[in-house]
Order: structure tokens, then C-alpha cells, then sequence
């Protein structure tokens, strides 16, 4: 029982960092917080359901398309509603990430109905017995997937000149415009990543519980928020940490105390961090920058 | 023969802050040319608008002969401007041969690279000795070497240098402005600002004095260290 649950967590939880992933590499880059990123995480999620339920698609390139065709609406969403406010100070951005969530979650429950949807049969479903623990192949893929994308995204980061130019970027911008980077070319690079990545993290949980609804990507939004928090925004590797460990403490929390206690969990997590060490498990300390 | 740096009638303002108020001035292949000028002058304020970060409100901006006061930065450093920023300003969180790496961002031979990390590491052997340390963890000398080595790796014809000397030891300001000389000795032509004038005019072919905005004297740099006004103003003498 407990190791069925933490096997629960773990894939919970490596869904939860994909999408802190995001939230991080964007507040790194231009200290956003992108309020619309769970709403990127839903329309990648959509994305599948369309590909697998109406033009009947294998999941395996329904999933790369949707990862593609996200990138691209972060990248549009990038273009036309932060772009324009680079310059003007932290608060016109986040509201205009507001109206971007505000917006998605809107267009899609007008066009498909509030009503929560089922994707179809798209995983044979088999289970493996390790003992006591149950396994579902759809966990193993997930967390399969999930690690795999972390592993390429660790790569770009830390081998490729993209990645240095992203990392340059984050730590100062101007510098690395006199370094010859494009820095507005390695935001849109780093929305679209971040993007890809809340795809997938949409399609896998949208697969994983079999549903998918308009404002599905509130909530999930603001558990990667809070996982993003708790690791160190900013961090990669916080992002990662903090998505496991948010989705080990919720699951295990609701399986033990009670299940309505489950979102209780998420923010009480949230408010700790902000109150004891805002800086988070990995974030950079404040002084730091100087 | 076309100057490398001809800067015209250039006004910039910070919001309603009229910052620099028709500069005129140019920098003539293999020279090295000084800005001084109290804080606060407008030094900094210059070598950001030729680099790009700050728009100007009038004026020309020509890299040998070509406008580039429309061009963005990143466009610029491709022209072969390179821009060592005041306070050094390395990346904290990048290894030495990461910030040397993305120094040559604008450069795509790999092998052309690795030729200039050699001539990098023959005239900055400790930065070698540090290579996979954090640039954050090198001292303030280190740093300042690591910002003008960073500087030289996208091969740069005019080198802008904000206050290479701030902050630092007698003894490595010494070693600076030797480095300085090195490298305009091997055809890197320098537009150096500088609070330490005495220093700045002894490496300096000629020199501009700014004073709130506008140059007040210029001429070549023994003239102006000989200038009773200069003297009494910036190489404190009563």
C-alpha cells in the first residue's frame, strides 16, 4: 500500500516539475512569474485529446505534436502579450499573464463545454505486480518520460551554446546582449521549451486520470508554482526537486490523513517555504546578485 | 583613412535627464583614446549608447564609416565592438571557459575558437590555472582580467573599456593598463573611460574631457596632462 502510493506520488510529482520547469526557466530569464503556464499545460493536454479522439492518432505522435504545437502558442503568447512589456516594469507583465490564463481557460470552455472529457483508449493498460507494489505501465511510461526530458533539457542547458546563452541570460541580461546573444531570441527560445514541457506534462496527467476539462490547468498551475517555489525559483534542478517532492508529500499526505486534505497540503507547503526560506531548497541566495 | 569610431552631435537622455548633451568625438585605427571626466560625467552613459543598450535621442553613431546607432546590441558586437562593462560584470554562475565561450557567442569556427582560448591562456595563464573554477569565485583582479579576456574573444576591432581599473589594487592597476597596452600593441583599437586619469593619459593617445554631458578639452594626452586646468581637476593637484 505505501509503495503503491509512492509510486502514485512519483509520477504525480515528475508531472509537477515538467511544469515547474517552466514557471523556473521563464522567472529565471525575466523574472515572470507566467500565470498563463497552466493554462499551456491544459492546451497541450487538449491538443492530445483532439489528435487521439477526433483525427484518431496513436498517442506517441500526438504527444510530440502536441508538445510542437504548444511550444508555438508560447511562443505567439510570448510575442504578443509580454513582449511588448519588457520595459515596463514587474507588475504590467504579470496582469497581462493573468489575462492570458483568464483568456485560454475562457476560448477552450466556450468551444468545448465546462464538462470534464475522457481520452480514449490510447495505453494498454497492464499493471505489474513488484511484490506488494503496483505498477501501471502508464506510470512507467510517465515516469520513463518524464526523466528522459529532464535528462535533455539538463543537456541543452548545460552543453549546448543555447543553453550558456540561456544561462548568461539569466543572470544578466544587458552583459549578455554585449556577448552578441540575441536575448530576445533566447526568451522565445526558453517560452518554447517551457511550453513543450508543460505539454507534456498535460498529456501525460490528462492520459494518467483520464480527463481533461478547461480549467484543468488552475490548479495544476499553481502546484508547479508552489513546487517551483519550494525548489528555488529560478533553479532547474530545484524545479525538478521540488515537483517530486510536492507530489510524494501530497500523495502520501491524502493517503494517510484524508484525501479532501490534498491541495491543503500543496499551500501550506507554499506559505512555509515563502515564510522560512524564500529562497527555496536550491534557489540562489538573494545577495548573491549583487 | 575612415575612423573606426566617429560619434556625431549625440544627445541621450534618461527620461527627462538630459545625460549627454552633443558629444562629438572619433577614434582613429590602432589608437587608444580616453574619456575622462568626474562621476557622473556621462562616460558610461557614451560607451552603453555605442554599444547599444541605450538609445540615443540625436546624433550619429559610425563604426568605419556604417550607422549604428539603430542596431541592437547583439548586432553590434558582429561589427566587431566589444564592450568590457564597468564592475567587470562576469557570469557568477558560469565556469572561466564558459565566459570565455560565451564571449565568442558570435563566432561559429570551432577551430578559430580554440586559437583565441590559446592566446587567452599564454597572456592570462592564471585564468587557465582556473578554467573550471565559477567565475564567481575568482578575486577581483581575476574578474577584471576574465571581463577584458571575455571582451577580446568575440576578436573585436574597437574595444570599449568602462573603468577597467575601479576597485582594484595599486599593483593590479599597474598590471591593467599593461594589459591595456598589450593589447592595443597587437592592433585592437581602445576607447578607454576612466576616473583614474593620470593612468588613463599616460596609456592614451588622445583624450576628451567630459564634464556633466558635454566635452570641455581635448588634444592629445601629454597636452592634456600638462593642461593646469586638467591637473587641478582630475590628477589632484592644488
Amino acid at each position: 500500500m505505501f509503495l503503491t502510493q509512492l509510486v502514485h506520488g512519483l509520477t504525480l510529482g515528475a508531472c509537477y516539475a515538467l511544469i515547474a520547469l517552466g514557471y523556473s526557466m521563464v522567472y529565471g530569464i525575466i523574472g515572470l512569474i507566467n500565470f498563463a503556464h497552466g493554462d499551456i499545460y491544459m492546451l497541450g493536454s487538449f491538443f492530445a485529446l483532439y489528435l487521439t479522439s477526433v483525427v484518431k492518432m496513436k498517442i506517441a505522435p500526438a504527444f510530440l505534436i502536441a508538445m510542437g504545437l504548444t511550444s508555438l502558442v508560447g511562443l505567439v503568447i510570448e510575442r504578443v502579450a509580454y513582449k511588448p512589456l519588457r520595459r515596463s516594469g514587474r507588475l504590467s507583465p504579470l496582469i497581462s499573464a493573468i489575462g492570458v490564463s483568464i483568456f485560454l481557460s475562457t476560448l477552450l470552455n466556450m468551444y468545448m463545454g465546462p464538462q470534464t472529457r475522457g481520452f480514449p483508449d490510447v495505453i494498454t493498460e497492464l499493471q505489474v505486480k513488484l511484490g506488494e507494489i503496483v505498477i501501471t505501465t502508464t506510470q512507467l511510461y510517465i515516469v520513463a518520460m518524464s526523466i528522459a526530458l529532464m535528462l535533455l533539457l539538463r543537456h541543452i542547458v548545460m552543453r549546448t551554446r543555447v543553453g550558456q546563452a540561456m544561462r548568461a541570460c539569466s543572470w544578466d541580461r544587458e552583459v549578455a546582449s554585449l556577448m552578441g546573444i540575441n536575448v530576445d531570441q533566447i526568451i522565445a527560445l526558453t517560452f518554447a521549451i517551457g511550453s513543450a514541457l508543460a505539454a507534456a506534462a498535460g498529456v501525460m496527467m490528462g492520459v494518467y486520470f483520464n480527463a481533461w476539462w478547461p480549467l484543468m490547468g488552475f490548479s495544476a498551475g499553481i502546484k508547479a508554482f508552489t513546487a517551483a517555489v519550494l525548489g528555488g525559483i529560478g533553479s532547474i534542478p530545484g524545479a525538478m526537486l521540488g515537483g517530486v517532492v510536492l507530489g510524494l508529500v501530497e500523495i502520501l499526505g491524502s493517503a494517510y490523513l484524508q484525501s479532501s486534505y490534498r491541495d491543503a497540503i500543496s499551500f501550506t507547503i507554499l506559505i512555509i517555504v515563502l515564510l522560512v526560506r524564500p529562497s527555496g531548497l536550491l534557489g540562489r541566495k538573494i545577495e548573491q546578485k549583487v | 583613412m575612415v575612423a573606426v569610431l566617429s560619434v556625431e552631435d549625440l544627445h541621450v537622455y534618461y527620461g527627462a535627464i538630459h545625460a549627454i548633451k552633443g558629444v562629438s568625438f572619433h577614434v582613429e585605427p590602432g589608437e587608444i583614446v580616453t574619456l575622462i571626466g568626474a562621476n557622473g560625467a556621462g562616460k558610461s552613459t557614451i560607451l552603453k549608447t555605442i554599444s547599444g543598450i541605450i538609445r540615443p535621442k540625436k546624433g550619429k553613431i559610425r563604426l568605419k564609416g556604417d550607422e549604428i546607432h539603430n542596431t541592437p546590441p547583439h548586432g553590434i558586437v558582429s561589427m566587431g565592438v566589444s564592450h568590457v562593462p564597468e564592475g567587470r560584470r562576469v557570469f557568477p554562475n558560469l565556469t572561466v571557459l564558459e565566459n570565455l565561450q560565451v564571449g565568442a557567442y558570435t563566432r561559429r569556427e570551432k577551430r578559430e575558437i580554440e586559437e583565441s582560448l590559446e592566446d587567452i591562456w599564454k597572456r592570462f595563464p592564471r585564468l587557465r590555472e582556473r578554467m573550471n573554477q565559477m567565475a564567481g569565485t575568482l578575486s577581483g583582479g581575476e574578474q577584471q582580467m576574465l571581463a577584458i579576456a571575455r571582451a577580446l574573444m568575440s576578436k573585436p576591432q574597437l574595444l570599449l573599456m568602462d573603468e577597467p581599473s575601479m576597485g582594484l589594487s595599486p599593483m593590479l592597476v599597474d598590471e591593467v593598463f599593461d594589459t591595456i597596452k598589450e593589447i592595443n600593441a597587437s592592433g585592437t583599437t581602445i576607447l578607454l573611460v576612466e576616473q583614474n586619469a593620470q593612468m588613463a593619459l599616460e596609456v592614451a593617445n588622445r583624450g576628451y574631457v567630459l564634464e556633466t554631458g558635454e566635452i570641455v578639452l581635448q588634444g592629445n594626452a601629454q597636452e592634456l596632462a600638462d593642461n593646469p586646468e586638467v591637473r587641478k581637476a582630475y590628477l589632484g593637484e592644488s
